[in-house]
């Protein structure tokens, strides 16, 4: 369980990027902080690693200040993915899935056979294990440097934007694939997006982030979508725009979604559907979760 | 011709003496130009005050160098030491600056990246910083190279041997044979060396010179790693 208690982070340029800052991410489930740039998302993810110290307040791990472990030490137990993959040109993709045991004095040969076995564990062929990451493409080295989170074993796996720099049809590949990874490892995922579709489609919890770090709302996908606080929820998820309230259309003997913007968002599938994570019923989003085996 | 097919071993011995002159200082300008460097990239005040040093430096003329070391170090002024020295000096002054240059283009992304992993500052140095800065780096020294091989044929003037004794004695002895091979063994040595560091930098980063077909839209592809 990863807590945050008032916390607060003041820049040294005086920009106020977080202010008492309050919340429980649950252990095993992810935790999806959504917002638009400035809404210090991504500080408060890096507070989490002690990327960035908060300069009023506390954040624990299990009950554990992290500002009382060495943040070196506190790093390589958590596994960090961020947009771009981060990754070293300079090493093959084994070494890069294999940095942290190898900064950590695993033997080479142990960190390797793992990190090949990392790459099974996110798809990707073993065949890619020796070239550079220029030579793969931004979903597979995005692959790679969720690879690269998980060599550790961590308990906490930190995503920023992972996905935020490939293309959609890739993103929505890569969705499926957390989400199944997800379901066979069960770390306590933190992830930042500002797409909420991202955020409706991979969370248990939503936190929905206003400027400066204040939460708008926190609850699942469907208590939000259900339920929005105020304005702002409404017209973050889309609610306001009519773009979520949904009705059937028949066309021609099939059954067509479409929201009140006229948009078509998805056809009327069958129960199974509804069994689906609780998400919104449109189009991508939809599929993707019909998709899965279950 | 017949002055060279003469006086083959004094050639060969001159070019001996001419590498023992000018590998040392290439090697020592490297090494030592890398804390330098560092420290220059690390800090603002620093970066100012040992990047103009570097460039002071390179602007002092090489033969009241020649004489001021001498008297700061205490070595004899016909050492070959005396010379090794000043030649260090003037590779340190043009490879800090590539040092610095070579390390501040390394992507911020990845340092960080480096860094949110768990590198220290020390691993993230050695094993992500400097590597990938290798290319700037590579460009540098082979530039120090070839400008010290030249250089050290000032050794001539204070009676150090080198290929540079070909070019004085030649011209008191007006044979021109004797001065034109001082020359052409110059540039070969130039060459050879700077092939030398090409091939090694191949060897040390086989990653720089790998094809990156996904990269090709933005226009540029590799940016300062290629």
């Amino acid at each position: 369980m990863i807590e945050f208690r008032s916390v607060t982070k003041r820049f040294p340029d005086g920009t106020l990027a977080v202010e008492d800052f309050n919340l429980v991410m649950p252990s095993r489930k992810t935790t999806v902080l959504v917002g638009s740039s400035g809404s210090g998302k991504t500080t408060l993810l890096r507070m989490i690693n002690r990327m960035v110290d908060p300069t009023g307040g506390v954040v624990e791990i299990d009950g554990t200040d992290v500002a009382s472990v060495e943040p070196v030490k506190l790093r390589r137990s958590i596994g960090y993915v961020m947009q771009n993959s981060g990754l070293l040109p300079h090493r093959k993709v084994v070494d890069n899935v294999a940095t942290v045991p190898l900064l950590s004095r695993v033997p080479r040969k142990k960190a390797r056979a793992d990190a090949l076995a990392l790459l099974d564990v996110v798809g990707l062929d073993r065949a890619l294990a020796n070239r550079y990451p220029s030579q793969l493409s931004g979903g597979q080295q995005q692959r790679v440097g969720v690879a690269r989170g998980l060599a550790v074993n961590p308990n906490i796996l930190l995503m920023d934007e992972p996905f935020g720099a490939v293309d959609p049809i890739v993103r929505a590949e890569l969705q499926r694939e957390l989400i199944r990874l997800q379901r066979d490892l069960d770390k306590t995922v933190v992830f930042v997006t500002h797409d909420i579709e991202e955020a409706f489609l991979l969370a248990d919890q939503v936190v929905i982030l206003k400027h400066g770090g204040r939460i708008a709302q926190v609850g699942a996908p469907a208590e939000i979508l259900a339920h929005p606080a105020d304005d702002f929820v409404a017209s973050f998820v889309g609610a306001d725009r009519g773009r979520r309230a949904l009705h059937v259309e028949n066309h021609g003997g099939g059954d067509i979604l479409v929201d009140s913007e006229g948009r078509l968002a998805g056809v009327l599938a069958a129960a199974s559907a509804s069994e689906a994570k609780a998400g919104p019923v449109s189009g991508p989003g939809a599929s993707a979760q019909g998709q899965d085996p279950r | 011709m017949s002055w060279v097919w003469s006086n083959l071993d004094l050639i060969w011995d001159r070019t001996l003496d001419h590498v023992v002159l000018s590998v040392p200082p290439i090697v020592l300008a490297l090494l030592l130009s890398v804390p330098l460097g560092a420290l220059a990239n690390r800090y603002r005040v620093s970066r100012g005050v040992i990047l103009s040093a570097a460039g002071l430096l390179y602007a002092i003329p090489s033969l009241p160098l020649l004489i001021v070391i001498p008297a700061v170090v205490g070595t004899s002024a016909r050492s070959p030491v005396t010379l090794i020295i000043a030649l260090t000096l003037y590779g340190i002054a043009l490879m800090v600056r590539v040092v610095a240059d070579g390390l501040a283009s390394v992507d911020p992304d990845v340092r960080q990246s480096a860094s949110a992993v768990g590198s220290s500052a020390w691993q993230s140095f050695w094993h992500v910083e400097l590597p990938l800065s290798g290319p700037v780096l590579l460009a540098g020294l082979r530039v120090v190279a070839v400008s010290t091989v030249s250089l050290a044929t000032i050794g001539a003037v204070i009676g150090v041997k080198s290929l540079g004794s070909l070019f004085t004695d030649g011209l008191q002895r007006g044979i021109q044979a004797e001065v034109l091979s001082g020359i052409v063994m110059t540039v070969l040595l130039a060459v050879i060396l700077d092939a030398l560091i090409v091939a090694a930098g191949h060897a040390l980063m086989p990653w720089s010179r790998t094809p990156l077909p996904v990269r090709s839209r933005n226009g540029a592809p590799g940016g300062a790693e290629a």
